[in-house]
């Protein structure tokens, strides 16, 4: 049940709170308007790069419905101003602002504050 | 206040969700015991276990849902003692527990008969999960098996068994099936298509004894006769489960039942019973819905309101028994002193409708629809609601005669707003309209999260979906198929608009002519359309492909991918072969053999999908596109080459096909095949678009399917040579590409294409519109853009570099766990 366990271990990370900014790779190493899966020591991390909105999230890889490590490869987008991802199993998709279900009941996801410094993505981990 | 519910069924579960929905979690000390060992399950859905749904698919709510509602569920442990003075239960396990008010949600369980022998090994009641797992483990070893009952029940029973492969039997002791939905007539349609599925049936038969030796080996009837069969589920009824209040000193009716009134109190003080264990004015409730409604009941009681009441219930249903609709709905039957009886048969078809009429002729007491129950909703709604009926009322079931639009029913428009929509959830239509214009709903999703509508059977879907339309177009929104929140177009203007403007890309697409930042239903629909005008490279835009485009193999259970190289025609070399295994073994890939005639190899990590692929292209194959809304393969026969019976060479002329229109994208993905002669054996009439030879040259045949909804392929043109057959597959595909929606397979979209097989048959046969020439021409286009996309990236350093798991690591992905089955790996389950 290690995945279960890391999404306990995910939790949703205020920016005021942050301690560890970790640098995970260049910005040009990202897809454009599309995620890519960053680890951060046992933890993978879907980090998707708005390029039309010069926007970044980031949130757990792990889809909650069917307990995939997935997200990174789902298709980005809006509903409205909120910021979604869908996930490719079943198309559940999450707020990528709150991490709550937008289409669905399902459990909410993770979410991390990314900034970008030097050409470089870094995700933020309170610990 | 402490509220302990026995029973952890569907009502028994309902109660908890309506009464948390009502209250919040918290508000109350809940607590359920159930005795199964699992939280409460779908029983309506019960015979989906053996299609494919696993115990979790099931579950009404996950065991942590109750956690997360404050709810204490203890599975696994029975009630066996009520002390209505001390207020106290007690389990079997010894566990005493307090309470202040008692739900009783005992249910009930199968009846069965007193026939000696039914205490026989291979004898098996229908009604658990625990049932089911004994059901077909013993299944496998046997052959022949029985169901004893003909109703509701017992047809569920026996589609589980048919679909476990075995031969199916159905007993009745009544002279006819469903006797108390059907009459006679419904009943014998229902019987002959029953038959034609490979069930046999059996009516009038008293069982008088279940023979064999410790093991069932057959039935003997009280006539004399007898049938060999190796197991039998017995389905004959249902008995409440009224043990515990019996032995607490509960009335109960001289027939079982706990007896209740309209509030849904028992004999005894704060104790009330709900569901099928509930006896209520003689009548017991074999639905879940009127038990829903039961616990609202009760909800109502417990807050202190206590108007409502429970006054009986509509037992009119509505099923696809074993792929046959069956409803009955109001009074089926009636007296011929009140009401005058309308009967449609058709016996070559299979359908049966029944409507039961007042005599003054105005209003509509109930009726039974076999073999086609699509204006069941309707006609349900003109019962409840006493509707006055149009002045000639045979025409509900006729339905529209000589091509004119719409038949005698009148829409949902007509219903009054206290129209039951969703009887799972009673929901009623004025409920329906003020979600969606309170809460500005425009799409069914967001209605079915508001009001929990279409979320018990789904049988209201379709009302609920034209509600929403009406609704919508009364508040003077455009009801247009447009394709999402950022395009207010339809697929086919979008089309247009990208080909006129020479639009490439989808940013450019969404600057000009959409908003927002798109999402998951335009990315793709866009993909599509660039593909099937430009046919670019798909990975150029890959993150606006879905999943399986963008990493052009099929993604699986666990986050692996299936690679499909194409095997035009079926037709495959040794060496090829070898080569495949070869391949197969290095990467340690699960191999099996699809339907279209190739070899599907499964469990591919992502980054190994270059590897491998570049050992496939090295061997001389290319992309079979499995993973694309494209065309898949073009099946085959081996056709006039090797068999006696060919009149035409098959093989040859699939492999033409599949090498003209390989890479072709499309609204959905496209399926052909080509048979050598008559008999088919390439199944050429359930495809997008399928070819079988004749004695002069060839049959077209277009927008067959299989799949949920299977459709024959209905004939385009007879006896034409190939030159002209590929000129009307051009014309006919890019015609569908063009004019389809997003998603849409071609035998839907023929459905719903105005005018029909005539219609299409004039625009690629008779060329109507005078643009077959253009659309051979976009076709031509397409087809000299092709080129293996495997290929590409195996050439691409760049696009390769797309394959990896970790954008920071070269490692795998951790998460990726197999286990073995039948010699080759599997992913592990789901939610292990």
């Amino acid at each position: 049940m290690e995945e279960i366990i890391a999404l306990k271990e995910h939790m949703v990370e205020e920016a005021g709170n942050i301690k560890t900014w970790f640098k995970a790779a260049a910005v040009e190493d990202f897809p454009e308007n599309g995620g890519a899966c960053v680890k951060y020591k046992d933890l993978q991390i879907a980090v998707f790069n708005f390029t039309r909105k010069k926007e970044w999230y980031a949130c757990q890889n792990l889809c909650p419905h069917k307990m995939q490590m997935i997200l990174s490869r789902g298709m980005i987008g809006t509903q409205g101003e909120e910021p979604k991802v869908a996930c490719p199993y079943h198309k559940r998709t999450f707020s990528l602002k709150s991490g709550e279900c937008l289409n669905a009941e399902e459990h909410k996801i993770a979410t991390f504050p990314v900034k970008i410094e030097d050409g470089y993505v870094y995700i933020g981990f309170s610990k | 206040m402490r509220i302990i519910i026995v029973g952890n069924g569907m009502v028994g579960y309902k109660f908890c969700e309506k009464i948390v929905a009502k209250f919040g979690p918290g508000k109350f000390d809940i607590v359920v015991y159930g005795e199964e060992p699992r939280p409460a399950y779908d029983r309506v859905h019960l015979s989906e276990y053996f299609s494919g749904s696993t115990a979790d698919d099931l579950l009404m709510a996950p065991a942590s849902w109750y956690q997360e509602n404050q709810i204490k569920l203890v599975t696994g442990e029975m009630v066996t003692e009520i002390d209505a003075e001390k207020k106290t239960i007690q389990t079997h396990k010894g566990t005493t527990d307090s309470y202040d008010k008692l739900i009783l949600a005992t249910g009930s369980s199968p009846f069965v008969p007193p026939v000696p022998g039914v205490d026989k090994d291979g004898v098996f009641v229908y009604r658990t999960i625990e049932d089911l797992n004994d059901i077909i483990n013993y299944g496998e070893k046997i052959k022949k098996a029985a169901v004893m009952g003909g109703g509701l029940l017992g047809l569920e029973a026996a589609k589980a068994l048919l679909d476990m492969g075995l031969e199916t039997h159905v007993i009745e002791f009544a002279p006819r099936l469903m006797p108390r939905q059907l009459d006679e007539a419904g009943s014998s349609i229902l019987k002959s298509k029953l038959e034609s599925l490979g069930i046999k049936i059996h009516t009038q038969k008293n069982t008088s004894e279940i023979a064999g030796n410790g093991k069932v080996t057959a039935l003997s009837y009280a006539d004399g006769s007898e049938l060999d069969i190796e197991m039998l589920v017995i389905s004959a009824g249902i008995r409440p489960r009224d043990e515990v209040a019996q032995k607490s000193g509960i009335e109960i009716g001289p027939r079982g039942g706990i007896v209740v009134d309209n509030y849904m109190k028992t004999s005894l003080n704060d104790i009330f019973a709900i569901g099928e264990c509930a006896l209520h004015d003689n009548m017991i409730y074999g639905l879940v819905a009127p038990g829903y409604e039961m616990a609202e009941v009760v909800i109502d009681q417990i807050a202190g309101e206590g108007t409502r009441e429970f006054t009986g219930f509509d037992m009119s249903t509505k099923l696809k028994l074993i792929g046959v609709d069956v409803a009955s709905f109001g009074d089926p039957f009636t007296d011929p002193e009140i009401s005058h009886t309308i009967v449609l048969e058709d016996k070559i078809k299979g359908i049966y409708k029944r409507i039961n009429v007042t005599r003054d002729g105005k209003n509509l007491l109930g009726g039974i629809l076999v073999g086609e129950a699509s204006e069941y909703n309707m006609l349900l709604q003109m019962v409840q609601n006493s509707m006055v009926l149009p002045p000639n009322p045979e025409d509900l079931i006729l339905g529209a005669r000589g091509g004119g639009e719409g038949g005698a029913l009148g829409g949902v428009e007509s219903l009054p707003d206290e129209a039951q929509i969703c009887s799972c959830e009673n929901i009623s239509k004025g409920d329906i309209v003020k979600c969606i214009t309170e809460e500005e709903i425009t799409d069914i999703g967001q209605i079915k999260k508001s009001t929990k509508a279409c979320t018990g059977c789904g049988g209201c879907t379709p009302l609920v979906a034209d509600l929403l339309k009406l609704t919508l177009e009364a508040q003077g929104k455009v009801v247009k198929k447009t394709l999402c929140e950022h395009f207010d177009y339809t697929r086919q203007e979008l089309f247009d608009l990208i080909k006129i403007n020479n639009i490439q890309s989808y940013d450019k697409l969404l600057d000009k002519h959409g908003k927002g930042d798109g999402c998951e239903i335009c990315k793709p629909a866009a993909a599509s359309m660039f593909a099937s005008i430009w046919n670019e490279m798909i990975l150029k835009q890959d993150t606006i492909q879905d999943t399986n485009d963008r990493f052009l193999a099929n993604i699986q259970r666990g986050g692996t991918y299936s690679v499909i190289p194409r095997i035009p025609g079926g037709e495959i070399t040794p060496d090829k072969l070898i080569a495949i295994g070869r391949i197969a073994k290095k990467y340690d890939l699960y191999t099996k053999i699809t339907g279209g005639q190739r070899i599907d190899l499964l469990g591919a990590r992502v980054e190994q999908l270059p590897e491998i692929w570049e050992e496939l292209v090295a061997e001389g194959f290319e992309s079979g596109h499995a993973y694309g809304k494209a065309l898949r393969t073009v099946k085959s026969c081996v056709g006039s080459t090797w068999c006696r019976y060919g009149v035409q060479d098959s093989v040859t002329f699939s492999l033409e096909i599949e090498n003209r229109y390989k890479g072709l994208r499309s609204p959905h993905k496209l399926k052909s095949a080509v048979s050598g002669c008559i008999r088919e054996c390439a199944e050429a009439q359930s495809k997008d678009f399928g070819i079988i030879a004749t004695e002069k040259g060839w049959n077209l045949y277009v927008c067959g399917n299989g799949g949920a909804r299977p459709q024959h392929a209905q004939l385009l043109a007879a006896d034409i040579d190939k030159e002209t057959c590929v000129k009307y597959i051009d014309r006919f595909l890019m015609y569908y590409i063009k004019t389809a929606e997003p998603l849409q397979r071609t035998a839907t979209w023929l459905n719903k294409l105005e005018g029909g097989l005539d219609y299409l048959k004039e625009v690629v046969v008779h060329d109507s519109l005078g643009i077959g020439e253009q659309l051979e021409q976009d076709m031509q286009l397409l087809i000299d853009k092709y080129e293996c996309e495997w290929k590409k990236v195996v050439e691409s350093p760049e696009l390769r570099k797309k394959f990896k798991h970790f954008i920071n690591s070269d490692e795998q992905d951790p998460a990726l766990k197999f286990e073995s089955s039948r010699e080759q790996k599997v992913p592990v389950d789901w939610n292990k």
